[in-house]
């Protein structure tokens, strides 16, 4: 006992001695937070290069403008390089595939890019506009080979929809869109190539997967080496989330048949918790927003949607397509409004974590926006110091409320899932 | 124009969710202050409703925004 209460003293001094180095190292973080994005955002402005799109030619001229929602929308989105600082990206392996000329691999870099990660090279009519790769989709452009580029701009049309164009020799070439994996349902358009790159979130998932990985392979060999001891280290940091999991959600939805469902909850749950996590580091290793991509939380949802429908017994589907003791009259609204359930339980879990964590990430990168929106995008320097000052109590606080978020909106997938699953695999109950 | 008005939806949209989101709270504490002995089942059922609640006002919030 007495020995218990050493460690326990020692612990103590051990969080105080933490505590110490936790409030420079917050500030520290802040500060580099707000230097890595101001970075990026300032460059923007200072260097963004518009053309005037005429009928036939075309120049490039600078603009000082600063949109932060164009900043916000450009920082959460995927990219096909990883941005590291200043003009320095992390090439990425690019691999396209355009129906008229084949499977291109070649590295991000090979684009050459420099501000705002557009590149000055095209290659067989490939170009990389910030941070994105697309293509050229207008007769005359050498689609062979490499060339120089000079700039890029956007065309409005008439209903509001834009258009990027590449400027080279002087004149304009449409861009065709950067390319999703929807086949254009969700309003991306139909493009003539196809982007199976590994982009800046492919990169944050397998970041996240080692990370897992290791530390769980740190805590399973310590039940190992370390049996009948307490738990110590990452052990100590496992053991209390997973029995969290297993005891306030897996047990009390499930009921006795939990652990067939127990490998699937906590992937789904240390998953989308370890990328929310990584995504809130606002430089390097992190940055990726990749729980708040509607492509990754699809996914997901789809996989609740599939354990959900396929694990769901006799009585499930009978309360779907026939519920007892419901006059006939009423089960005609009644299907429907279930079988529409089944669409929307996916749905919403797939929403949920998008719009959480990309409002989460809009609102701190527009908080840091308020330095160049109050220094008129650097002409004013007293106007960018109270932008600092403002931004950053408030990204500190914005923070704060995402770190916890991260948790709670993994909790909640986690929880939700499980009543799902626990609501198809439930018994038959008397409803006399 | 459309701009605007989406904005509104989205204003709409919240307002709904909150005031949802608010009396699951305050009836919360009232439950926990009765019972203080069930706690964590309240907490978590909570949450779960909170999180429902939330599902509907962020797919008004994101149609308002997509949908033109």
């Amino acid at each position: 006992m007495s020995n218990f209460v050493a460690i326990l003293k020692k612990r103590n001094k051990r969080i105080i001695r933490m505590k110490k180095f936790m409030v420079p190292f917050i500030c520290l973080f802040v500060i580099m937070a707000n230097i890595s994005s101001a970075e990026g955002a300032s460059k923007q402005t200072e260097e963004s290069e518009h053309a005037t799109a005429h009928h036939d030619e075309c120049s490039c001229h600078h603009e000082e403008k600063y949109d932060p929602g164009a900043s916000a929308f450009h920082h959460i989105g995927d990219a096909n390089a990883f941005h590291l600082f200043g003009d320095y990206y992390l090439p990425l392996p690019c691999l396209l595939y355009a129906p008229e000329s084949g499977i291109k691999f070649i590295m991000s870099s090979a684009f050459h890019m420099h501000h705002h990660g557009s590149g000055s090279k095209a290659i067989d009519g490939y170009v990389m506009v910030h941070g994105s790769i697309m293509r050229v989709n207008q007769d005359g452009f050498p689609m062979e080979g490499e060339v120089e580029v000079s700039c890029y701009t956007e065309k409005e049309a008439a209903d509001g929809k834009v258009t990027y164009q590449v400027v080279y020799d002087e004149k304009c070439y449409n861009l065709d869109k950067k390319t999703s994996y929807d086949g254009g349902i969700m309003g991306g358009g139909i493009t003539s190539f196809y982007d199976f790159s590994m982009t800046k979130n492919v990169f944050t998932m397998i970041l996240a997967f080692l990370i897992l990985f290791f530390l769980f392979r740190k805590a399973a060999v310590s039940y190992i080496t370390r049996k009948g001891q307490a738990p110590k280290g990452v052990q100590a940091v496992i053991e209390p989330l997973f029995e969290f999991i297993r005891n306030e959600v897996a047990i009390p939805f499930l009921g006795s048949k939990y652990e067939k469902y127990l490998p699937y909850l906590m992937s789904i749950f240390f998953f989308i918790l370890g990328l929310n996590l990584v995504g809130q580091l606002p430089f390097f290793p992190g940055s990726g927003n990749v729980t708040g991509n509607l492509s990754v939380t699809l996914v997901l949802a789809v996989i609740a949607a599939l354990i959900t429908n396929f694990s769901g017994n006799k009585h499930y589907w009978q309360h779907v397509f026939n519920m007892p003791g419901v006059p006939l009259p009423i089960k005609f609204i009644l299907t429907p409004v279930e079988l529409l359930g089944l669409f929307i339980k996916p749905m919403t879990l797939m929403l949920r974590l998008f719009a959480n964590i990309t409002a989460g990430h809009i609102v701190i990168i527009i908080f840091v926006s308020l330095i160049f929106i109050f220094g008129q995008a650097g002409e004013s320097l007293g106007g960018s110091i109270l932008g600092g000052v403002m931004a950053v109590p408030l990204t500190l606080f914005m923070m704060a409320i995402e770190l916890l978020v991260a948790f709670v909106q993994a909790f909640v997938f986690c929880i939700l899932t499980a009543s799902y699953i626990g609501a198809a695999i439930e018994e038959h109950h008397e409803h006399h | 124009m459309t701009g605007t008005l989406a904005a509104i939806g989205a204003g709409l949209a919240v307002i709904g969710a909150g005031i949802g989101i608010g009396n699951i709270g305050s009836k919360a504490m009232e439950a926990i202050a009765r019972q203080p002995e069930v706690v964590g089942d309240i907490r978590s059922n909570m949450i779960l409703m909170a999180a429902l609640i939330e599902g509907a006002a962020l797919i008004a919030i994101i149609l308002s925004i997509f949908v033109k």
